[in-house]
C-alpha cells in the first residue's frame, strides 16, 4: 500500500502557528529569486517574439545580427533537434518555433550577447519573412467549419468525425437516463456562457540561468515549481543525459501553476552551449503575459432541471476549452469536476479541446475546474432564484456525501461537502442584514488533489537538530509544515528542524509542486523518512542498552525500554542518541521514497457579499467567507492563506482579469496596468474557516488545499451581481463597461 | 473478474460499452487486460490514465490489489496546478 491509513492523534506541533522560516530573508531582500542568479563571464540573452498570431517562417536571416560586437550567440528554431516524440516536440516547438508561429509572442530567434542592449540592438537585426497565415483566437469560431486551422493532424482518436481539425480531444463523463431526469423537473433551465484567459500574475517572472561546459555537463538555475520535471524537459530537448544536467531552484515568487513547465530554460541552455559561456535570460512582464501558460477560455452550455422544492433530476454540461495553440488535456478536468458537488441520478458532461491561436495554457489552480462549475453553480442559482429557495438550502438538499456515485465516475469515500455547507450555513456571514442595492452570494466548489513522487532525506545532526531535504520549490509554506510534521514524528521542537529544497543531483525524482500534493505527499514521505531515523536512534540505544531493538520504543522524543522486561533505562533523548552517533556506528539519518496516492478530494463554500455601483458598473467587494476542508490544518495560517489566495484570484477572475484579443490576432493588454488583478485596497479581508475533517489515506488526516479555493468565486461573485444589479450575466470577467452594458440592455 | 466503469469518451473504444469486465489482480494487469481485449483503448492507457479503487484516485501503482467486488473506475492522468 502507497499510503498510511489516519490514525487519530494528539498533536503536540502540527496545527501551531510557527514563525514561517523564509520569512526573514523575503522581507529583508535577501532570498534568492530567479533573476537574481549570476555566473562569472555570464552572457545576457533576449528573445525575438512573433508580432503575428499566426504564420509561417519562410526563412530567418541571423547574419547581421551574429556579426554586431557583443553579439556571442544567435538561435533559432533550426538549432533545435526533430523531435520524434510528439509531447516533447510541442514543448519544444512552444519555446521556439521551427516552422510556423502559432500565436502572437510566440518565440523565433534568440541572443546571448555581453549585455542586455547588445542583445536588444541584435535582435532588431534578424530579418525574419514571414507568410502571414489567417488566425482564429475564439474557441467557438476555431470550431466552426472552415475555421483557420492552427495545427493539423493532431485530433485524438476520441473526437467525432466531422469536427474541425482544431479540436484534438474529446471527453464525456456520466451516468442516468438524462431523458427521464429532465421530464421529472418543474423547470429545466438550459444557459451559455464565456469565461476569458486568465492569466496566474505571479509578481515573479520567469528567469532562468544556464552553464553548459565544453564537456557535456550543464547546470541550470531557475525559477520553477519542478526542478525535476525542467531537468526532464530539458533533457530531451538539449539531447543530454539526465545525471549531467543539474537543476536548482530558486526561491520563487508565486507560479499558481504557470511554473510547472519550460518556455525559456531550453533556450537559455542551447545558447550557452553555443556560445561556451553561462547565459542569463529573463521575461519582461509582456512576454510573460504573451508567451507564458495562462488558462483555457471556454464557451459553456449547462442545462439542469429542477423540482420545485429544490430537488436536481438531471443535469447536463458542454464544455469548450481553447488551451490555445497546442493540444491540451484541461477540458476533461473541467467535465469531470463540473457536478462533482452534487449527487445526481442522471448527469453528463461533455468537453472539447480546441486549438486557437493563442499562448498554450499551463495549469492555473484546479485547472479547467473553475469555469465549469461557475456554469453549473450560475445555473442552479438562477433555479433558486426562479423557485424562491435558499440557494445554501439547496446545495444542501443536492449535495454529495459518503456513498454517493459522483458524476465522473467513482463512489465517494468520507467527504466534506455537508459539513462545510452546514458551516457556511451556520455562520454569522450568512444571516447578516444586507443593506439596499447590497448582493450576497454563494457558490460550491471543488478539486480531487493527488499525491505523486517524493522524495525525503532526514539527517540527524550531532547537536540533535534535524535537517530534511525534499525537493519541491516552496509555493505555499511547505517548508514550515515539513519541518512541523518531522518534529512531531520525531518528538522534538519545530525551531529544532530545518527544510530545504535540493538539486536535482541531490535526490530522486520529485513530481513537479502541484495539484496541492506537497504538504500532503512529501509529508507523508517526511513522516516515514523521520520513522526510518526513529528506528535507527533505538537501535542504537538498545545498543547502548545492551538489550534487543526491537524492546525499544519511541516516545516524547526519547528512547524508552518497552515495558518493564526490557530493563530499566532513563530514557535517552533525540540529542543524546545523536551526540555519540560516532561512536554507535556513524551518522544517523531517515530516509523515503514513494510514489504517494490516497489524496482526498477538496470542497470549499464560499459567501460573498457585493455592491454594484449602477452609474460606474463597478463592483465592490464588500464581505468574502471561504469555508474549506482542509483535512488536519498543519500550519493553520497558511492554509488560511491559500483560502485567501483563492479566493482573491478568483475574484480578479470574475471582475475583471481577461486576455483581450484584437481583430489582428494580438493581445491588447499585456500589462498590469490593462490587466486589472485585484489589489488589497480593492478587498476586504478575506475570511476563512478551515474545517479538519480528516483524510483516511494519510496518517495525519491531511488533504491538499491549495486549489479549490479559486473554484466558487466565479459563480459566487456573478449570483451576488445578480442580486445587487438585478441583471445576470453570463460572461467573464463582470468588468464595469460589461456591467453597464448589462444594466443598460 | 473486475468490472471497470470506462468514462464515456472511450466506448467507442469499447464495443459500445461503458463498464467492461477483465480477470485480472493489479493495476498492471488490468491495464494489460483491457488494451488486448480493446486494442483501440491502448492509445489512451499509453498516454496515461489514472484509476479509482473503491472511491481513492491512483495515478500509477501498477501492483496495486484489486479486492473482489471493488469498484474500478477509469479516469484520465491527473494533473494540477
Amino acid at each position: 500500500m502507497a499510503f498510511d491509513e489516519y490514525q487519530k492523534r494528539e498533536f503536540k506541533q502540527v496545527g501551531k502557528r510557527v514563525r514561517r522560516p523564509d520569512g526573514v530573508d523575503k522581507v529583508t531582500g535577501r532570498a534568492m529569486y530567479g533573476a537574481d542568479a549570476t555566473a562569472p563571464g555570464m552572457l545576457w540573452a533576449r528573445i525575438l517574439r512573433s508580432p503575428h498570431a499566426h504564420a509561417r517562417i519562410r526563412s530567418i536571416d541571423t547574419s547581421a545580427a551574429m556579426a554586431l560586437k557583443g553579439v556571442r550567440a544567435v538561435l533559432t528554431g533550426a538549432d533545435l533537434p526533430d523531435q520524434e516524440d510528439v509531447f516533447i516536440r510541442d514543448v519544444q516547438n512552444n519555446c521556439m518555433a521551427k516552422d510556423k508561429v502559432l500565436y502572437d509572442g510566440h518565440a523565433v530567434a534568440a541572443v546571448a550577447a555581453v549585455d542586455i542592449a547588445t542583445a536588444k540592438a541584435a535582435l532588431k537585426l534578424i530579418k525574419v519573412d514571414y507568410e502571414i497565415l489567417p488566425h482564429v483566437t475564439d474557441v467557438d469560431k476555431a470550431m466552426a467549419p472552415g475555421a483557420p486551422v492552427v495545427l493539423d493532424g493532431r485530433s485524438l482518436e476520441s473526437v467525432p468525425a466531422g469536427m474541425s481539425a482544431n479540436v484534438t480531444e474529446h471527453a464525456e463523463f456520466g451516468h442516468g437516463d438524462l431523458g427521464a431526469g429532465f421530464a421529472k423537473a418543474d423547470m429545466v433551465l438550459e444557459r451559455s456562457y464565456k469565461t476569458p484567459t486568465a492569466h496566474q500574475g505571479y509578481i515573479e517572472p520567469h528567469a532562468a540561468l544556464a552553464s553548459v561546459t565544453s564537456d557535456g555537463k550543464a547546470e541550470l538555475w531557475c525559477c520553477t515549481q519542478g526542478q525535476f520535471y525542467v531537468r526532464t524537459l530539458c533533457a530531451a530537448i538539449m539531447g543530454m543525459e539526465a545525471s549531467q544536467l543539474r537543476v536548482t531552484a530558486s526561491e520563487i515568487g508565486g507560479g499558481f501553476g504557470g511554473k510547472t513547465t519550460v518556455f525559456i530554460e531550453p533556450v537559455a541552455l542551447a545558447l550557452a552551449r553555443k556560445a561556451g559561456r553561462p547565459v542569463k535570460l529573463v521575461m519582461n512582464r509582456d512576454e510573460v503575459f504573451r508567451a507564458t501558460g495562462p488558462t483555457v477560455h471556454s464557451s459553456m452550455d449547462v442545462k439542469i432541471g429542477m423540482t420545485k422544492d429544490g430537488r436536481i433530476t438531471a443535469a447536463e454540461a458542454k464544455l469548450r476549452y481553447s488551451g490555445g495553440a497546442f493540444p491540451s488535456g484541461t477540458h476533461s478536468f473541467g467535465a469531470q469536476a463540473a457536478f462533482a458537488a452534487y449527487d445526481l441520478a442522471a448527469v453528463r458532461s461533455y468537453s472539447w479541446n480546441v486549438l486557437t491561436n493563442r499562448p498554450k495554457e499551463a495549469a492555473y489552480r484546479a485547472p479547467g475546474a473553475p469555469q465549469a462549475i461557475y456554469a453549473v453553480e450560475a445555473t442552479i442559482d438562477e433555479l433558486c432564484q426562479h423557485f424562491g429557495l435558499d440557494p445554501l438550502d439547496v446545495r444542501l438538499k443536492n449535495a454529495a456525501r459518503k456513498g454517493t456515485k459522483s458524476s465522473y465516475g467513482p463512489t465517494f469515500p468520507d467527504i466534506g461537502l455537508v459539513a462545510t455547507l452546514e458551516a457556511a450555513k451556520a455562520h454569522p456571514h450568512y444571516s447578516a442584514p444586507l443593506e439596499p442595492g447590497q448582493g450576497r452570494g454563494i457558490s460550491c466548489g471543488f478539486w480531487f488533489n493527488f499525491g505523486g513522487n517524493s522524495c525525503v532525506s532526514l539527517n540527524i545532526n550531532t547537536d540533535g537538530t534535524v535537517g530534511v531535504t525534499e525537493g519541491n520549490p516552496d509555493i505555499g509554506g511547505s517548508r514550515a509544515s515539513i519541518s512541523l510534521m518531522a518534529a512531531e514524528e520525531l518528538g522534538i521542537d519545530y525551531d529544532r528542524v530545518r527544510t530545504i529544497v535540493a538539486d536535482t543531483s541531490s535526490l530522486g525524482y520529485n513530481d513537479v509542486t502541484d495539484g496541492s500534493r506537497v504538504t500532503f505527499a512529501v509529508g507523508l514521505a517526511t513522516i516515514k523518512a523521520a520513522r526510518d531515523a526513529v528506528r535507527v536512534m533505538c537501535e542504537r540505544a538498545a545498543k547502548i542498552w545492551g538489550i534487543d531493538a526491537d524492546a525499544v520504543e519511541w516516545k516524547d522524543g526519547a528512547a524508552v525500554p518497552a515495558g518493564p522486561n526490557a530493563g530499566k533505562f532513563p530514557p535517552m533523548t533525540l540529542a543524546e542518541i545523536a551526540a555519540v552517533s560516532f561512536e554507535t556506528g556513524g551518522p544517523i539519518a531517515g530516509h523515503h521514497e514513494v510514489n504517494v496516492d490516497g489524496a482526498g478530494v477538496s470542497f470549499g463554500v464560499h459567501i460573498v457579499d457585493i455592491e454594484v455601483d449602477k452609474e460606474t458598473g463597478a463592483t465592490k467587494v464588500l464581505r468574502y467567507t471561504v469555508f474549506q476542508d482542509a483535512g488536519k490544518a498543519v500550519h493553520p495560517s497558511y492554509v488560511e492563506g491559500q483560502m485567501q489566495g483563492g479566493a482573491v484570484q478568483g475574484i480578479g477572475w470574475a471582475l475583471n482579469e481577461e486576455y483581450i484579443y484584437g481583430e489582428d490576432g494580438r493581445l491588447q493588454n499585456p500589462t498590469f496596468l490593462d490587466y486589472r488583478v485585484p489589489v488589497a485596497s480593492d478587498l476586504p479581508m478575506i475570511d476563512t474557516v478551515i474545517l479538519e475533517i480528516p483524510n483516511p489515506g494519510h496518517p495525519y488526516g491531511v488533504r491538499g488545499v491549495g486549489e479549490t479555493g479559486i473554484v466558487p468565486p466565479l459563480a459566487a461573485i456573478t449570483n451576488a451581481v445578480c442580486r445587487s444589479a438585478g441583471v445576470r450575466m453570463h460572461e467573464l470577467p463582470m468588468s464595469p463597461p460589461r456591467v453597464l452594458k448589462a444594466l443598460s440592455a | 473478474m473486475v468490472k471497470v466503469l470506462l468514462w464515456g469518451s472511450l466506448r467507442q473504444a469499447a464495443d459500445g460499452l461503458t463498464e467492461v469486465e477483465v480477470d485480472a489482480g493489479t493495476f498492471k494487469a488490468l491495464l494489460d487486460r483491457l488494451a488486448e481485449a480493446y486494442p483501440g483503448l491502448e492509445p489512451q492507457i499509453r498516454r496515461g490514465v489514472s484509476l479509482s479503487l473503491n472511491g481513492v484516485i491512483y495515478r500509477e501503482a501498477w501492483f496495486t490489489e484489486i479486492p473482489p467486488d471493488a469498484e474500478v473506475v477509469l479516469m484520465p492522468y491527473m494533473t494540477g496546478g
